[in-house]
């Protein structure tokens, strides 16, 4: 911020009559400068207070390569930092009811400063992801999950590779574009093992 | 006033009918269907009643000091109205800031007219029947006066060029609740949230089609709405707190998005879903 304010008095103080500017700002100056402006640009509206403009290591890191690749020592880092955050259930019941599943997966409702602070949170899975086929308004940005139990096998790794990638997708793929569910709060446990029901529960619409 | 009006109800009516045809075809023709549907609504924008009251609040005399905004200069000179929503933002000297067109809007309903600053931005949006904005119908008459013009927003200026670079820089950034950034949904080709098609706003075709169909009458809202709306209600699905209206964060992305879609016509207000 300070550099790139001396920066312009500098251009300002005449040099930029004879040739210009010579220096333009950094990339990193140019990033910092942009959080400080998106930070005084919002006000806290509902539940979204300010904080959700705090952005942590990982958020930091991808916004910085987005449009870009990461390096991939860069994304091995971010990938074992969210590995570490994923938190099995205690009981070991990772399956939960799909039919529940099924409702969190549809309901788009949650977290947003229009929202009831008392819920509905849903995951809005169909959003960006096909799962049941009876359900023909689904989304794109995430790939296809038609038969995602039947294709994988309904075995404990399938079940415990669900259970984390709902709740830290940033564990298995860095950056990713899908919400870190369980990390940051959005369902709860509960709602976390319904959602892997929907996935991986034989019966389920979304393996027929 | 060119083209014949449809009633909203009609039009609400025309939706559901649409709506119900887009899910018995399936997916396939669905994208297809949608689009021809727009083509359709095309005929009877209701947008049309924005653009004639933003007409009559541009050249009635208002506010404390009695005048019209007909000497207000949106960049091509005082009073220039035809043209001049193509040409921003851009930088403004008299107000040593980079200004899209609401934020100049209130710049002149206080300069010109006498509104204090908080009167001038107390309504940006409008909701529903019982309260309509008038920065959105000003904003419907002068960018109604831009259609066909081709975008062209300048970056000569150092001021333009550093917005420009924050602009990019936002597009990118992800926080809040769900990781989002503008990029998440709108920086790949051929995506969709549900059936809705995203443009990808980092490509110079994607910018065009999206940034020169803002202003929009959204049938399911029976509003037109402006394109700080716009990014307003991106940001509320986001999951970030609230943008402030004609905010730096919003001039910004809005100069990032204008410039991309340089060298189209512009062609709003449209009508959207």
């Amino acid at each position: 911020m300070a550099g790139l304010l001396a920066r312009r008095l500098w251009c300002a103080a005449g040099i930029a009559g004879l040739v210009g500017c010579a220096m333009a700002p950094s990339d990193a100056e140019i990033g910092a400068k942009a959080t400080a402006v998106m930070k005084a640009s919002f006000k806290e509206a509902g539940q979204a207070k300010l904080d959700r403009l705090d952005q942590d290591e990982t958020q930091r890191v991808c916004s910085r390569y987005a449009g870009k690749e990461i390096p991939k020592d860069v994304a091995a880092v971010i990938e074992q930092q969210n590995l570490a955050t994923i938190r099995y259930p205690a009981d070991g019941k990772l399956v939960g009811d799909w039919k529940n599943g099924e409702r969190i997966a549809q309901e788009g409702r949650g977290k947003q400063f229009s929202d009831d602070p008392a819920g509905p949170v849903g995951a809005n899975c169909y959003a960006c992801h096909q799962l049941a086929p009876q359900e023909l308004s689904y989304g794109t940005i995430g790939p296809s999950l038609y038969r995602f139990g039947k294709l994988r096998g309904y075995t404990d790794e399938a079940r415990r590779y669900a259970w984390g990638k709902v709740f830290n997708p940033d564990a298995f793929a860095a950056c990713s574009n899908m919400p870190r569910f369980g990390h940051n709060g959005i369902l709860t446990e509960q709602q976390i093992r319904d959602v892997v029901g929907l996935l991986m529960d034989p019966v389920s619409p979304v393996n027929q | 006033m060119r083209r014949s009006r449809t009633s909203s109800t009609g039009v609400a009516a025309g939706f559901a009918l649409a709506t119900i045809a887009c899910v018995a075809l399936g997916q396939g023709s669905t994208v297809d269907e949608i689009a021809k549907y727009r083509q359709a609504l095309q005929d009877g924008n209701p947008a049309e009643l924005w653009e004639a009251r933003g007409e009559a609040l541009w050249k009635e005399p208002r506010g404390p000091k009695r005048t019209s905004l007909e000497k207000c200069d949106l960049g091509l000179g005082a009073g220039v109205v035809k043209g001049a929503y193509a040409q921003l933002p851009r930088y403004f000297p008299d107000a040593d800031r980079v200004m899209d067109l609401e934020t100049r809007l209130v710049y002149c309903l206080v300069t010109q007219q006498g509104y204090t600053e908080v009167d001038a931005r107390k309504n940006p949006f409008g909701s529903g029947n019982e309260r309509k904005s008038d920065i959105e119908a000003l904003v419907a008459y002068v960018t109604s006066e831009s259609r066909g013009a081709k975008m062209n927003v300048s970056l000569d200026h150092p001021r333009m060029k550093e917005m420009y670079a924050l602009g990019e820089k936002m597009f990118y950034f992800r926080g809040g609740s769900h990781d989002f950034a503008c990029a998440t949904c709108h920086a790949e080709d051929n995506k969709r949230i549900r059936l809705q098609e995203l443009p990808n706003l980092t490509t110079r075709d994607g910018a065009q089609k999206a940034y020169t169909t803002w202003p929009a009458y959204r049938v399911s809202q029976g509003e037109l709405r402006s394109f700080q709306w716009r990014l307003y209600d991106c940001f509320r699905q986001q999951r970030f707190p609230e943008l402030v209206f004609t905010s730096d964060a919003s001039i910004a992305l809005t100069t990032f998005l204008a410039r991309n879609a340089n060298g189209a016509p512009f062609d709003a207000p449209a009508i959207k879903r």
